[in-house]
């Protein structure tokens, strides 16, 4: 099993922690993973987006040009990466900030209505988080708890406290796509 | 038989090669003068620089680094910092400290690095052969400032003591002048009260040493010693510039 | 110990405090800056010195004094960076001291890119500076490898007295993998550093140091540099690495190091379920080249020839040539820059040299 994904979104979207928290469950799981993200001058507001592979395998290349799932924060990361679906794979679009709909027809679209969620749960940070749930979900990659593990670890103990709500954030995101 | 003089042990046995009447030979005496008094052979590393002093290590009779050209207060702070209880001097020139290595030694004050420089200001490229440097005097004429220096075309000398000590890491910096047996006495009590503060940990220290170029100059050596009298004092005045030794 | 995620530029500086290395000096520069801060944070806690320097000429003069001193010592940069340094290791080179320098390859020439690259590789290969001289260069592909790498990078400079280069790119060292820190017991026989400048008098049971690249006299200058090429000789006879992979009965040999090598592996991948008898073969050890290994490899029957993949206008090609010697065709497919090539190109390119082939 490998399976190759390109998250992208605005900076401080919080794209780069849940490309993090997928490579962290699958280390923990047990599994080969790597994690590349884009980098270049801007420090904040640009668009960012990483490379995650999960693989049973040794990972061949961390670059992706294809990638078998697109998680697509913004408008501009939908614009950029919708081609670089694979043929039969998933994209994931955050219906709350991008009104476009997705124009391939060969692979599966997820709509997640991420900073609803949030919103919902009253922090917009965990927008991420919703995203991550619908990853989880439709994907199964690696297990909600490994994830929320490896959440705790990146927080530290001081911040357990916010482990709970990011659970619910996971829950809804997992929720607003099974149909 | 009394001893009235003998060499100092902290020079080697092997002949200097500077050119007769050159200051280089007493500043490497009082150099090691010091380094003996204070009783700091066993600690003191050398860095010596590109220029006439390059063999510095031949006559130093401590343990001794070749420095690339103006690099010398970098490789001195990799020695301090690895050996923190080693004495660290860097023997450097005008063209090596105050033109190609202004940043190192601007940035080795900065840091109040604890080391201590001896700058021999000649205001001319020896080794390379009577080029202009930094500090050559406005009017004086190099193999590279053949119509005597144009401050407007190639700027004024640059007075480095005065400078470092606007600088709030150096600790203490004296100009003195080998020009007479009174002036080599104050270079030698100045040397010493550099090292002292270096050995006190009161951060960097520099001595400036107006000195003399006979054979670049054109000069004789007494000739010399009284051009750098008459044109080099009056521009680069002699005496303290920063003490913070007294400072607790 | 457990395996951590970690940034490559993060583990190597890690590798490197593992590997005894208290001393480092740097300036910063993209895309290779989480080494120094990662070291500003860590040498403290170790009883080490982090100092940023004034630029990258005086870090690598502070390398030059903490080596002359005795230190295990380090210093790291990128692309334009290195450039300034390489003053810096000729002087370290003719001087017979070891230290560690890694640089995180951006795009050049000039300013360039902050994007990864193989640019460096004749620059890191061939010297770089001025001299008849040649640090030890080892490419890694892969986070874990950097850390390996890195330790016995060490440990080589030490043996041999010469300045080592870890040459990755920025996605190397910012790429986070999975690492395993183990302690190394090194097998080598690291000689005494009975040379190093830490004080001196008469009395002292060694001669007085003497840290220095200048032999004014033909004859002195010869010594040194025989014994500099001497020593090169039993460096390129006994330190060669290279990975193989899938090289036994291919038809094309695809040669690469780094990053690349790893997407050239992705191609294969590829290549191999339409049938493609593809191989690679990645130096690990740049220089040396593994130029017997290479050679050994190209001999079989099977080959027909060898294609080098590089982000550079072609630079290793150069040492592949050598190495086969005229004996096979050697193709090159690569762009300079900062253009990474993806496994899709490169087996494209594989599967239209094979029909000529």
């Amino acid at each position: 099993m490998v399976l190759t994904n390109i998250f992208a979104g605005f900076g401080g979207q919080g794209v780069l922690l849940i490309g993090k928290l997928v490579a962290y469950a699958g280390m923990d799981e047990g599994r080969n993973v790597s994690w590349l993200p884009s980098y270049g001058p801007e420090m904040r507001g640009g668009t960012a987006n990483c490379s995650v592979v999960v693989s049973d395998d040794p990972i061949a290349s961390p670059v992706l040009s294809m990638a078998d799932c697109v998680i697509a924060m913004n408008t501009p990361s939908l614009d950029k990466f919708e081609a670089n679906v694979l043929p039969g794979g998933k994209l994931f679009i955050n219906s709350s900030i991008i009104d476009k709909k997705a124009t391939r027809t060969d692979i599966d679209v997820y709509y997640v209505p991420c900073n609803d969620i949030a919103d919902q749960l009253g922090n917009p940070k965990v927008l991420n988080m919703a995203m991550l749930g619908a990853y989880l979900e439709a994907t199964k990659v690696v297990g909600v708890e490994s994830v929320l593990q490896a959440l705790l670890h990146s927080l530290g103990e001081k911040k357990a406290h916010l482990i709970p709500l990011n659970r619910q954030a996971i829950e809804m995101g997992a929720e607003s796509i099974r149909k | 038989m009394q001893t009235v003089f003998k060499k100092t042990p902290i020079l080697t046995d092997t002949v200097l090669h500077y050119c007769p009447g050159c200051g280089h030979g007493i500043v490497h005496r009082l150099v090691a003068e010091v380094i003996d008094e204070l009783g700091i052979q066993d600690r003191t590393i050398a860095i010596v620089p590109v220029g006439c002093a390059v063999f510095g290590y031949k006559y130093f009779a401590v343990d001794s680094i070749e420095a690339a050209h103006g690099r010398a207060p970098a490789v001195g702070t990799g020695v301090k910092r690895t050996n923190p209880n080693n004495v660290v001097f860097t023997y450097q020139g005008d063209g090596d400290l105050a033109s190609i290595g202004a940043a190192e030694i601007v940035h080795a004050a900065h840091r109040g690095e604890k080391i201590t420089t001896i700058f021999i200001n000649n205001a001319i490229y020896g080794m390379t052969g009577g080029q202009m440097a930094p500090t050559t005097l406005v009017g004086q004429k190099t193999t590279t400032s053949p119509y005597g220096r144009d401050k407007d075309h190639c700027g004024s000398p640059i007075r480095i003591a005065e400078m470092l000590a606007t600088i709030e890491g150096s600790a203490y910096i004296e100009r003195v002048a080998v020009n007479s047996p009174a002036n080599i006495r104050r270079a030698k009590a100045a040397i010493k009260k550099a090292f002292q503060c270096q050995l006190d940990g009161k951060g960097f220290s520099l001595i400036e040493v107006l000195s003399n170029c006979p054979t670049n100059w054109g000069l004789s050596p007494v000739e010399s010693m009284k051009w750098l009298e008459e044109n080099m004092i009056p521009y680069y005045p002699l005496g303290v510039k920063k003490d913070t030794t007294k400072e607790v | 110990m457990a395996k951590q995620l970690m940034k490559g530029c993060e583990a190597v500086a890690e590798a490197a405090i593992m590997a005894g290395c208290r001393y480092f000096f740097g300036y910063p520069i993209t895309p290779q800056n989480d080494i120094p801060e990662y070291m500003a944070r860590r040498m403290p806690q170790v009883g080490g010195c982090f100092l940023q320097s004034e630029s990258e000429v005086a870090a690598i003069n502070m390398v030059y004094g903490a080596s002359a001193a005795g230190a295990r010592v380090m210093t790291s940069s990128s692309s334009p960076g290195i450039s300034l340094k390489q003053e810096g290791m000729t002087y370290i080179a003719g001087a017979e001291l070891p230290c560690v320098v890694v640089n995180m390859v951006r795009g050049g020439p000039g300013l360039g890119s902050i994007q990864p690259s193989q640019g460096d590789y004749f620059q890191a290969t061939r010297g770089g500076g001025h001299g008849d001289y040649h640090p030890i260069v080892l490419a890694p592909s892969s986070v874990q490898e950097a850390v390996d790498l890195m330790q016995d990078a060490f440990d080589l400079a030490d043996q041999y007295r010469t300045p080592v280069m870890i040459l990755a790119d920025g996605i190397i060292g910012q790429m986070m993998e999975p690492v395993e820190f183990t302690e190394r017991k090194s097998t080598r026989v690291l000689p005494k550093k009975d040379w190093a400048a830490t004080g001196w008098t008469p009395a002292s049971d060694r001669p007085r140091a003497i840290v220095n690249s200048l032999y004014i006299e033909v004859d002195e200058l010869q010594e040194l540099n025989d014994r500099l090429q001497a020593r090169y000789k039993i460096i390129r006879e006994n330190e060669t690495r290279a990975e193989l992979y899938h090289t036994e009965g291919a038809e094309i040999i695809i040669c690469a190091y780094g990053t690349v090598a790893r997407i050239c592996k992705s191609a294969i991948n590829l290549l191999e379920k339409q049938g493609c008898k593809v191989g690679l073969f990645r130096p690990i050890t740049v220089w040396p080249f593994p130029e017997k290994e290479l050679a050994a490899v190209m001999a079989q029957d099977s080959v027909k020839k060898a294609v080098t993949v590089e982000i550079s206008a072609g630079q290793m090609v150069e040492d592949v040539k050598l190495a086969v010697n005229g004996t096979k065709p050697v193709e090159f497919f690569g762009k300079p820059g900062s253009y990474t090539p993806t496994a899709e190109e490169i087996a494209e390119y594989i599967i239209k040299s094979a029909r000529e082939a």
